[in-house]
């Protein structure tokens, strides 16, 4: 249950936290995107109230903002877990066998790409190219970066978090 | 006054390698010996050579250490900082004859590089514009500002300065025709998008010299008369929005940008825009609306942004790398500029070298040098002695070249007529364990996840052609497969709305063109040459390594492998399904595949 009532507002939503991060942004033009990151850098993802708040004060269709949220892969619409998890599917990574690193991982979570673990601990992503070829396979734990990756390493790093 | 500068690698690569514990122990060592008023420590930009990171070069002697951990400052201070002993063990060994190398300008990695544009990455300390000055930096605005606008554009005109951003458009013209628009106001804007998987040059240039880039983008606007730019940098890029950041401000204060720069006059003001991860949002016309806050989709063009762009106000898109290069331009004429390179192609060329190369890293050349002597001479050759494959160029839009066009001379128009595409520089080696099928299979995985869904051919062609690619790396490819691609192919690149479904099909049709033997293996034989293409792999134990674990047979989920504890065991066939479970369980290494 999403809590939203039928006029789209929830009560102990923080709308005046979303006021606060929309102050930078009026009378400028083209500021979809910046005031979602700006959500987003807030409360982790993008709640729905939060979106619909957006809308309202800045007259743009919930469905746009919707449109806008959706196409970009930063984006995210329901919470995540503590540590993000990005492994690396660019083409380096690939050839340099990057498949089983991403495999063992799922594995060791016991989750999918783009899910949660239940305690909240990981999110599971996979992006394209880190800029850190060099080192391929590659994943970052949220702004740490793993180089040279093989299977049999990773229960340790992710023993750390 | 400093005896010794030192100079610790802070690009993306060696920071993951460790490069700030480094830097850390280094401050506490020297302080123990009484040495920080002796030596300093500068965090540069990327050098390029990732692989070998961290990265620690002493000046004013020039000795290059590589893979420097923090646990080796305490020798290194000791053995050669204090007592002057080289501490061979952390220099760069040559992989060939195994010889150490002391200076840097001796690695064959470097010696065959022409850095023009990558000049300032890794010597001098990003964050320091005094720095990029005493290097010649901001000499060619001020030759900017002594000419007048056609004057600037006829330079970069007769440089022969082609886009690095991928289609290689001469760049005067550009200009021209966006200083030609009329109106009132006008952008400019710096793509520093870089999508490309497996590509990293601008995100180093943006790291490691951003007064370059800079510097660039203030003379496209005097250039065209424009007075406002964005730069779109994606998120992924945290180290490069801070450096940009860092540099403006500092650029502001310097008076070479803002309000009357270097009291000319001319006002230009410079805005960051921060990507949200999307492909298609480098193509300009999407990147254009992802400015102005929309989703990331292309329009059709005409109009074309120098005519129409940002908020329908002509507007100039360059790439990083092209931007780079026009304060060079600038500074020391077209006349010089021109001397490097080819007919077609002028001056140098910065490529990402990953894969299966020893040497990977960024690396920049002349144009016209051929492919071998980037993957052998500079890239070291291919790694644990395997055996060349081909190389792919221009990521997703680009394709691969073979062993047998490895001379090609590597500039624009070459590159096209091999099928490939200079694409904006990414170059990834493959051996021959990497099945051409799967790369295309992968390529396309990438495009079609991509693909903005506006037009239909690229939203459905690239997903059926997926479907094809994906039955075939699964040993369902049916005799029509390839005759049904190559149809899909050409209907996907002639009807596309945008250059991203217009080139979608280049990986496919290369790989076709020089690697027909290994689709046509998977469809008819159900084989995959390479070794990658799970479902169609058989697997076997090896007697001699086996040594009876029982390991393998309780993992198997169809109870296809027997034997006695001890006695070595064997995998029937008939009832194995390819899992792979068995491979990646044996720690003797004795499952095998044919
Ligand atoms: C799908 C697609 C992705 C692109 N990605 C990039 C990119 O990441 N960086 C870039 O500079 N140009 C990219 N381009 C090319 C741009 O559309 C444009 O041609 C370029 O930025 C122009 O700059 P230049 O003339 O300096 O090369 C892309 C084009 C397409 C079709
Ligand atoms: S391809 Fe993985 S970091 Fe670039």
């Amino acid at each position: 249950m999403s809590g939203v009532t039928a006029t789209g507002t929830e009560k102990d939503f923080a709308y005046d936290k979303v006021e606060t991060l929309l102050q930078e942004f009026t009378g400028k033009k083209g500021v979809t995107v910046p005031v979602l990151q700006k959500i987003q850098e807030e409360f982790g993802y993008l709640p729905r109230p939060a979106m619909e708040y957006v809308a309202k004060r800045l007259r743009i269709p919930i469905s746009k903002i919707f449109g806008v949220a959706t196409f970009y892969a930063q984006f995210h619409l329901h919470p995540r877990g503590r540590n993000i998890i990005r492994v690396c599917r660019g083409t380096a990574c690939h050839v340099r066998g990057v498949s089983k690193v991403a495999e063992k991982i799922q594995e060791i979570l016991g989750i999918g790409v783009g899910e949660t673990t239940e305690d909240l601990n990981f999110t599971y992503e996979e992006v394209a190219c880190i800029g850190a070829c060099g080192l391929a396979p590659v994943m970052t734990i949220n702004d740490k970066t793993y180089g040279k990756l093989a299977s049999n390493k990773l229960k340790g790093i992710l023993k750390k978090y | 006054m400093y005896e010794r500068h030192i100079l610790i690698c802070a690009g993306t690569g060696c920071i993951s390698s460790g490069t700030i514990s480094v830097k850390d122990a280094l401050e506490n060592e020297l302080k123990k010996h009484n040495l920080q008023d002796k030596v300093r420590i500068i965090l540069s930009g990327c050098h390029g050579f990732c692989e070998k990171g961290p990265i620690f070069i002493v000046y004013p002697e020039d000795i290059f250490y590589c893979e420097v951990q923090a646990e080796d400052v305490p020798e290194l201070v000791e053995e050669y900082l204090i007592k002057g002993n080289v501490v061979e063990r952390l220099l760069y060994k040559d992989p060939t004859t195994d010889m150490a190398i002391t200076s840097h300008d001796e690695i064959p990695f470097y010696s065959r590089q022409k850095r023009q544009v990558l000049r300032n990455c890794g010597v001098i300390d990003p964050e320091s514009i005094d720095e990029y000055i005493i290097r010649g930096g901001y000499v060619g605005l001020e030759n900017a500002l002594k000419m007048d606008r056609m004057g600037i554009i006829n330079e970069v005109k007769s440089s022969g300065l082609r886009g690095r951003g991928g289609a290689g458009f001469p760049t005067g013209m550009k200009w021209e025709f966006a200083y030609r628009s009329p109106g009132d106001k006008k952008y400019v804007v710096c793509n520093a998008d870089e999508g490309d998987p497996g590509a990293f040059m601008d995100r180093s240039v943006l790291e490691g010299d951003p007064h370059a880039v800079l510097e660039g983008l203030i003379i496209a606007g005097l250039a065209i008369g424009s007075d406002e730019a964005y730069i779109y940098v994606r998120a992924e890029y945290p180290l490069a929005i801070q450096r940009l950041k860092t540099a403006i401000t500092q650029a502001e204060e310097y008076g070479v940008l803002g309000e009357n720069i270097l009291n000319s006059g001319a006002n230009f003001k410079i805005n960051i825009k921060e990507g949200a991860g999307a492909f298609v949002c480098g193509e300009e016309t999407a990147l254009l609306a992802s400015i102005e806050g929309e989703r990331g989709m292309p329009r059709p063009r005409p109009p074309f942004p120098a005519v129409k762009g940002l908020w329908e106000k002509p507007t100039c898109i360059n790439n990083v790398e092209t931007l780079a290069n026009i304060p060079l331009i600038l500074r020391k004429g077209a006349a010089w500029y021109s001397t490097v390179g080819t007919e077609s192609s002028k001056g140098t060329k910065i490529f990402a070298l990953t894969g299966k190369v020893n040497n990977t890293g960024l690396c920049e050349v002349p144009m016209g040098i051929s492919l071998r002597e980037i993957v052998f001479d500079i890239g070291g050759g291919i790694r644990d002695g395997k055996k060349y494959k081909a190389v792919q160029i221009g990521g997703p839009s680009g394709g691969c070249i073979p062993e047998d066009l490895l001379d090609l001379p590597v500039d624009f128009d070459s590159l096209t007529a091999a099928g490939a595409m200079m694409g904006s520089g990414g170059m990834v080696v493959m051996d021959e364990d990497t099945c051409m099928v799967d790369l295309a299979r992968y390529f396309l995985s990438f495009t079609q996840s991509e693909s903005c869904g506006k037009c239909t051919p690229c939203r459905e062609g690239t997903k059926r052609m997926l479907e094809i690619l994906q039955r075939i790396t699964k040993g369902k490819g049916e005799p029509e497969d390839i005759p049904r691609l190559e149809q899909l192919a050409a209907a996907v690149k002639d009807s596309s709305l945008c250059g991203l479904g217009q080139t979608a099909p280049n990986p496919v049709l290369t790989t076709l063109r020089y690697f027909r033997d290994e689709y046509e293996a998977h469809i008819f034989d159900r084989r995959c040459p390479a070794g990658v293409c799970k479902e169609l792999l058989s697997y076997y134990i090896d007697s001699e390594l086996c040594t009876g674990c029982r390991a393998c047979v309780r993992v198997c989920p169809t109870d296809a492998i027997s034997g006695e504890r001890k006695e070595p065991h064997t995998i029937d066939e008939t009832k194995c399904i390819s899992c792979g479970a068995c491979f990646d369980r044996c720690r003797f290494d004795a499952v095998k595949t044919k």
